[in-house]
């Protein structure tokens, strides 16, 4: 169907409409030679545009975009190295399954295929990371395929979508009609889960004494929150979270257990171990998860609430599949039951709380765990971002979180150089919060320079480097499985971060005492700019508890951080 | 290993097929026969895929079909009452001496034989696996020198539709 009366337009003045139509107020790019159109269009148009230094950049700043707002996030490049420059965020967001729409320019048609300059199959080389892609056949196409990318990334399990545009189709008129609905024959994601299926999850949790509830990134996904919370407190059942579910229900909640798995608490995956029910949320038994699957929560029956039916029975065979929407489910499920008899199951999993808490033992040096836990004092309401490695995990353990959207981070690919562009998207998406993204000294320099982004566009984002000298989460399993033979991964001296931030222009702060850390930290929250602080910590502390790979998660190795 | 055939109606757009194949390759499973082609709705293709493995692999492979978002419909037909179809041309080598032995064998199974050359002679043959299979076997002696296959294609008996 069409509105409005027809308007001769370019392709990439649709582009423009169709975004706005989207209610898209930012997004993030680099031009080139196959946008020049389009960048001429919002030369003068309101829609926010960030530019970035690299566009690995733009589509990390979208996604952290649209993980702390909900929103889609949108970002674009230019045709080839522009484009293939995206691959590693869009597949980040694709593991995650983060909404947002990739807008890449592409050679014309007539050329397309021919090697032509600045050529890249981009739709041929996304196919296995993003949840749909189209090659615009020509520009009347571009409402129809922007209406309907958004509506992909944004609804089912949501997850990027690319749009690539040939330059004929981006600078090629026609009559311009918005469109208003969608109509896709082959996608119909399943909300509302099957009513049978959610009676006979019910009769299952009133027989259970020893409930789990496993919750992951789709209780976030899906702003379930609040119901997730309800259903642990109706039914007296605790909590674990992967590392994508942090956040769904508070750090300091009494019924939950933090992070379950590689480098969850140990009472997470002995109550994992010793549940008789595990009603899995939004979740997908991932290997860091499950660590050795024959072995994992050897005595329960399985409810798998997830709204991507492929999730279900992929890892470990589930015994009653929900397939729908966790917020829809839970609000359901919740009217159907009641407190479990789980007492004494609650008092053992407190023993287990009081015997194995997370901890670690202070020193001379500073020590990472601590200078989260000042992070977390300072600024408890702060959204916080990390990179890849051993601080993510510590900022996973450490930090009391108190809402969904406040913990942003790249569980499943694991993309090292994510978070500090994640963090300047989700302190354009937020500008009301303090973003922190706490980064090892390896991740931060796999994306430093957008401090040029920050600094030109005034986005205050703190950095806080956990500097070790060391690529410190390989140097830990070097240390643990090869002999301490620390090949490649010292990086100790690699660049004065101080001068880095300063040369920027941003603020630079170098601690090397505890009692540094937390001025540090309020000194540059206060000071209102993007600020970097290089923080000496404990060069080969490691990060417990662990479980080593294919073990099964009850198995633990070298707890001296977690007595 | 068990072998499945699928039936999967696609929009007839470009990379459909690609996503598809890129499915089996992705988890390293080797696709035995695949066919393709438009259906009575000229915006619709169907895609005949046979392909071994065992029941989680292929219940996972339908379940990441349905996820493509042009992907109309999955449908395992292994098993149902379907009528079944493959077509192959086989060039033999063919003298004097042969060449009426090989037109024998090729009016047994209802074969026809669509080119003659001084020293080959081309069978076209339709059927299900097994006819082509056999007929292979018996003109093998003689010499192939070139075989191509369609690949299955397959409805299900009876008046409903897929």
């Amino acid at each position: 169907m069409t509105i409005g009366s027809p308007e001769k337009v370019t392709g990439a003045r649709a582009l423009i409409k169709g975004l706005e139509e989207e209610d898209v107020t930012t997004m993030f790019g680099y031009p080139g030679a196959a946008l020049l159109h389009i960048y001429d269009e919002l030369y003068d148009s309101d829609l926010r545009h960030v530019l970035v230094r690299h566009e690995q950049a733009a589509v990390h700043a979208a996604d952290g975009y649209a993980r702390v707002t909900g929103k889609t996030g949108v970002c674009m490049a230019t045709s080839g190295p522009g484009a293939t420059n995206l691959v590693t965020g869009i597949a980040t967001a694709y593991m995650d399954s983060i909404p947002i729409v990739a807008l890449t320019g592409q050679v014309p048609h007539s050329i397309i295929g021919n090697d032509s300059f600045q050529e890249a199959d981009i739709t041929g080389i996304t196919l296995p990371i993003t949840k749909h892609r189209y090659l615009v056949p020509e520009a009347k196409d571009l409402p129809r395929i922007v209406k309907e990318a958004f509506h992909i990334a944004s609804t089912g399990r949501q997850g990027p979508v690319l749009i690539d545009m040939p330059k004929d189709v981006i600078n090629g008129e026609f009559e311009y009609h918005s469109i208003e609905t969608v109509k896709l024959q082959g996608y119909k994601p399943t909300y509302r889960g099957n009513a049978q299926q959610i009676k006979k999850a019910a009769e299952e949790i009133a027989k259970s004494t020893n409930p789990i509830i496993y919750a992951g990134g789709g209780v976030i996904s899906s702003n379930a929150s609040a119901e997730l919370v309800e259903l642990a407190e109706t039914l007296m059942a605790p909590v674990t979270t992967t590392l994508m579910g942090i956040g769904s229900i508070p750090t300091e909640h009494p019924l939950n257990l933090g992070m379950l798995g590689m480098h969850g608490s140990k009472y997470a995956n002995y109550s994992v171990q010793g549940s008789d029910l595990i009603i899995a949320v939004g979740a997908r038994f991932d290997d860091r998860v499950t660590g050795k699957l024959q072995s994992f929560a050897p005595n329960a029956k399985i409810i798998h609430i997830d709204v991507d039916p492929a999730e279900i029975s992929k890892n470990v065979p589930a015994h009653i599949p929900i397939v729908g929407d966790a917020k829809i489910v839970l609000k359901s499920l919740i009217k159907r039951v009641k407190q479990c008899n789980s007492e004494t199951w609650l008092e053992k999993i407190n023993e287990w709380k009081r015997e194995y808490p997370l901890t670690y033992e202070q020193g001379k040096s500073i020590k990472p765990q601590f200078v989260i836990e000042q992070i977390s004092e300072a600024c408890s309401n702060a959204i916080i971002v990390t990179e890849v490695g051993q601080h993510q995990m510590w900022a996973a353990q450490f930090f009391k979180y108190k809402e969904p959207r406040t913990f942003i981070t790249s569980g499943g690919l694991g993309t090292m150089g994510y978070g500090f562009p994640a963090a300047i998207g989700a302190k354009v998406g937020r500008p009301d919060k303090t973003v922190i993204n706490i980064a090892g000294d390896g991740s931060f320099q796999m994306n430093s320079r957008e401090l040029a982004t920050a600094v030109q566009n005034d986005i205050p984002v703190v950095s806080v480097i956990l500097n070790n000298g060391y690529l410190g989460m390989v140097r830990q399993w070097q240390e643990l499985f090869y002999d301490r033979r620390y090949s490649h991964t010292c990086i100790k001296g690699s660049v004065d971060f101080v001068k880095l931030a300063e040369a920027y222009g941003a603020l630079g702060l170098r601690v090397e005492k505890p009692s540094e850390v937390r001025p540090a930290i309020k000194e540059a929250i206060a000071s209102g700019r993007p600020s970097v602080i290089d923080i000496i910590i404990e060069c080969e502390e490691n990060v417990f508890p662990m479980v080593p790979a294919g073990a099964a998660i009850n198995e633990f190795i070298g707890l001296e951080g977690n007595k | 290993m068990k072998k499945y055939t699928l039936a999967v109606l696609v929009e007839n757009k470009s990379g459909v097929l690609a996503k598809v194949a890129g499915l089996f390759s992705k988890r390293g499973y080797n696709i035995d026969s695949l066919a393709v082609g438009v259906t009575e709705d000229p915006e619709i293709s169907r895609i005949t895929i046979v392909v071994q493995g065992d029941d989680q692999v292929l219940e996972q492979v339908t379940k990441q079909f349905n996820k493509i978002v042009d992907v109309i419909k999955v449908l395992d037909i292994e098993g149902d009452d379907t009528v079944e179809r493959e077509l192959a041309l086989i060039k033999v080598t063919a003298d004097v001496t042969t060449r009426a032995e090989i037109i024998q064998i090729a009016n047994i199974f209802r074969a026809r034989i669509v080119d003659v050359a001084r020293n080959s002679i081309t069978v076209e043959v339709t059927g299900d696996e097994s006819k082509i299979q056999a007929i292979e076997k018996l003109l093998r002696q003689f010499g192939i020198k070139e075989m191509a296959r369609t690949g299955k294609i397959a409805l299900v008996r009876g008046p409903n539709k897929v």
